[in-house]
């Protein structure tokens, strides 16, 4: 019995790290930030290589069939780099729908996502928050509507899309009737879209795919709240390195207590946030009836924690925190942006409330 | 990450309900003969002291993760303590396990884990609180013994304890970290005298809260635990015990929580049906569930022998102050009925949360400040630069 992470786990964790400070450091973010979307496709296939884009891929298709806290770990390692990569949807979110509906076509994807020449995006926004209209719908096998904050979908190959609770629909993002503009957010890290169908034609809908939405939606929260806190550990490090080192008063700033204070606090909220995400990530696998509830938790407390974590974090550094050239504001960003993608705190709490009874449900 | 519930522990988990079933409405009583009746039952049964060798009057398992975890959640989920939250279980007894002799371990582990004996914790003075080890009780060597004088203050439990573990100054002329020693103390010697100090509680008989005044009172020196001048080594082994100790079963209370609000109306309606209280429920549930998880991941380490780093240092802040949060939930809950006190008409479950909400206020500032834990937790866990010490006049 054993509570943490094993050797083959850290050995994971070292190597993306050691991946990312050399060929995606800080300087090179600054420049692809500049794209129109920034994920690189050379990095991605670097990553692919590496076994990232198939963690979730079962070995039969290629990939490394691994379980989902070994891919939250690396969500974390990404996120402490403040790496731009579609590893939510396409890594993540992608596989676990595709695992769970089954099938050639799903196995096709699959093996093309491990391969690094498959990037997929997921618009599943509207099966929790409607707004502007938006909404998909499926009629005489075509789509029509639009679908926003779809994840990763600027730059993929495919999309899949929660057309209702139990509808996942697989089409391509050349078939005709798709249009993506990508809805800029403040997060310069991440690739948000809109996508807008018009008599598109699904490759396959998959009907009955209630599991398979579900699923995909808890392991997207889990690895969704592994990003926040790789972001928050990112964050509260510079924070602590700056205190040693900026000078007020004739001494470091970080021997003032207020300023010991700001840090204890954040590094208090970070590691019990760590202990619920490490817990809920293997729910997933191996305790799955607890995953709905330690998902909807691990992802609105991570966020909340992360809003005040990325709030004091930059305080801490005084004004030059404030400045686009410290480069801490990408986490700030980041935490800030991955508060509202997968169902932001009030609503994820609401839900946990509704998994146990407590409200009537939705 | 292995958290596999195999047959065995399957199996682990009916004898211990079986064992509630059976056992429950004799449960935890008043008196100190039900208590140590009970007590005695939990440890024949291995739910107390589970881990405590059978030579000192524990069960003797070997420590298992799951095994802790189950039991703690049947016991919460009946609602009955599994054992006793006081201080000579929870401090006392680890540090005899680490420093104590022989002889000391086989006098005093069995009778304090069965609250035969209770213990207090002689610590603070009134000129020595968050400075604890510039603490100025003397214990001046007289033949084979020690002559203590001095005070000490804010000791939960003095006037109700048989033995006291007491720091106590026992060379001068050391360094104030080296001049301290480690002394067990039997409570009824010549020259102890106990006055209550009345807590913002109100009443003296809830949290037992005094000083404590020592007049040549006599000790002898074989009742050193570890050797002289180690005490504040010592000490702080047992005040890592009292803050891990202050894990405190939050998601015990938090089951607690969630049924009053289920209970509680207004107008008729449940307060359940709020959304506004379920959303603060809620977030309390990830905080609960957050230093539950964290629970199992620092007892793994321990389990290893691996230190946790500073996510060990942040336990006692976090637990305190959660569960400071989950009484104010519930009295927020309880509205105007969770302002009555002293048992009054109406008053919820005898006051239990009004109790446990200035109870828990202590705890948070009891075992070493909110704020000298954040010193620690910055000093020791992330490497901040101590305060530097101002120059002399």
């Amino acid at each position: 019995m054993d509570f943490g992470l094993s050797e083959d786990q850290l050995l994971l964790e070292d190597t993306v790290r050691k991946f990312l400070a050399e060929q995606v450091p800080i300087e090179r973010v600054r420049e692809l930030r500049e794209r129109d979307c920034p994920y690189d496709p050379e990095v991605w296939a670097a990553l692919a290589e590496l076994g990232v884009a198939g963690i979730l891929v079962p070995e039969a298709q290629g990939g490394s069939g691994l379980a989902l806290l070994d891919a939250a770990l690396v969500a974390e390692s990404l996120a402490r780099a403040a790496t731009p990569a579609p590893f939510l949807a396409t890594a993540i979110m992608a596989p676990v729908a595709l695992k769970a509906v089954g099938g050639g076509d799903a196995e096709a994807w699959m093996s093309a996502i491990a391969g690094g020449e498959l990037v997929v995006g997921v618009a599943a926004t509207e099966l929790f928050s409607v707004r502007e209209d938006a909404g998909v719908r499926l009629s005489g096998g075509k789509l029509a509507g639009k679908a926003m904050m779809a994840l990763d979908a600027h730059g993929a190959g495919l999309l899949l899309v929660a057309v209702d609770p139990t509808t996942l629909a697989a089409v391509k993002t050349d078939a005709p009737g798709v249009a993506i503009e990508r809805l800029k957010t403040l997060d310069a890290t991440r690739c948000t879209a809109e996508v807008v169908f018009d008599g598109a034609a699904p490759e396959v809908v998959f009907e009955g795919a209630g599991e398979a939405i579900r699923r995909m939606l808890e392991a997207g929260r889990i690895a969704l709240a592994a990003d926040t806190l790789g972001c928050c550990e990112s964050m509260v490090e510079q924070a602590v390195a700056y205190s040693k080192e900026r000078k007020q008063f004739e001494r470091v700033i970080g021997s003032f207590q207020a300023v010991k204070h700001m840090c204890s606090e954040m590094i208090a909220e970070v590691e019990p946030a760590r202990s619920l995400l490490w817990y809920s990530a293997h729910s997933f696998d191996a305790m799955p009836d607890e995953a709905p509830l330690m998902a909807c938790h691990a992802l609105a407390h991570l966020s909340e924690i992360g809003r005040e974590i990325a709030s004091v974090s930059t305080q801490v550094h005084g004004g030059i925190g404030w400045t686009d050239e410290q480069n801490l504001h990408f986490w700030f960003k980041r935490i800030a942006t991955a508060r509202h993608l997968l169902g932001g705190p009030e609503f994820l709490r609401n839900r946990a409330a509704e998994l146990q009874g407590f409200a009537p449900a939705a | 990450m292995d958290l596999e519930i195999d047959a065995r522990y399957d199996a682990f988990r009916k004898e211990v309900q079986g064992f509630l079933a059976e056992h429950r409405p004799a449960g935890p009583g008043g008196g100190k003969e039900e208590r140590v009746a009970w007590l005695t039952k939990l440890i024949e049964h291995g739910y107390w002291a589970r881990t405590i060798p059978e030579a000192y009057g524990g069960f003797g398992a070997e420590p298992d993760l799951l095994e802790t975890v189950i039991m703690d959640e049947e016991f919460n989920k009946v609602g009955v303590p599994r054992g006793m939250m006081a201080q000579g279980p929870s401090m006392l007894v680890p540090t005899l396990l680490a420093h104590g002799t022989e002889e000391q371990k086989q006098r005093y582990i069995a009778p304090t884990m069965r609250s035969e004996i209770m213990w207090c914790q002689g610590y603070s003075e009134p000129g020595s609180g968050s400075d604890l080890a510039s603490l100025q009780t003397a214990a001046r060597e007289d033949g084979d013994d020690f002559l203590i004088n001095g005070q000490k203050i804010w000791t939960s439990s003095a006037d109700i304890s048989q033995m006291c573990f007491i720091l106590v100054r026992t060379e001068p002329d050391a360094k104030k970290h080296d001049g301290i020693s480690y002394v067990l103390l039997p409570m009824d010697t010549p020259g102890i005298e106990v006055q209550s100090l009345r807590t913002m509680s109100g009443s003296i008989g809830e949290n037992s809260f005094n000083q404590v005044f020592f007049t040549d009172v006599r000790v002898p020196r074989s009742n050193v635990v570890g050797q002289r001048g180690e005490g504040w080594k010592i000490a702080n082994t047992t005040l890592k015990h009292e803050r891990s100790a202050l894990n405190a079963n939050a998601e015990g209370t938090w089951i607690r929580l969630a049924r009053l609000m289920e209970k509680e109306t207004v107008g008729g309606v449940s307060l359940m049906k709020s959304p506004v209280y379920r959303d603060r429920l809620m977030r309390l549930q990830a905080r609960a569930l957050s230093m539950k998880h964290h629970g199992m991941r620092m007892l793994t380490a321990n389990l290893k022998g691996e230190s946790p780093g500073v996510a060990g240092l942040i336990v006692k802040l976090q637990n305190c102050q959660l569960n400071f949060d989950m009484a104010a939930l519930a009295i927020d809950v309880m509205g105007e009925l969770g302002a009555l006190y002293d048992h009054t008409k109406y008053e919820r479950g005898h006051g239990y949360w009004q109790a446990h909400s200035i109870f828990s206020l202590g705890l948070i500032i009891g075992g070493g400040t909110a704020q000298i834990q954040k010193n620690i937790i910055a000093e020791r866990g992330l490497g901040m630069p101590r305060e530097p010490k101002p120059a002399k006049a």
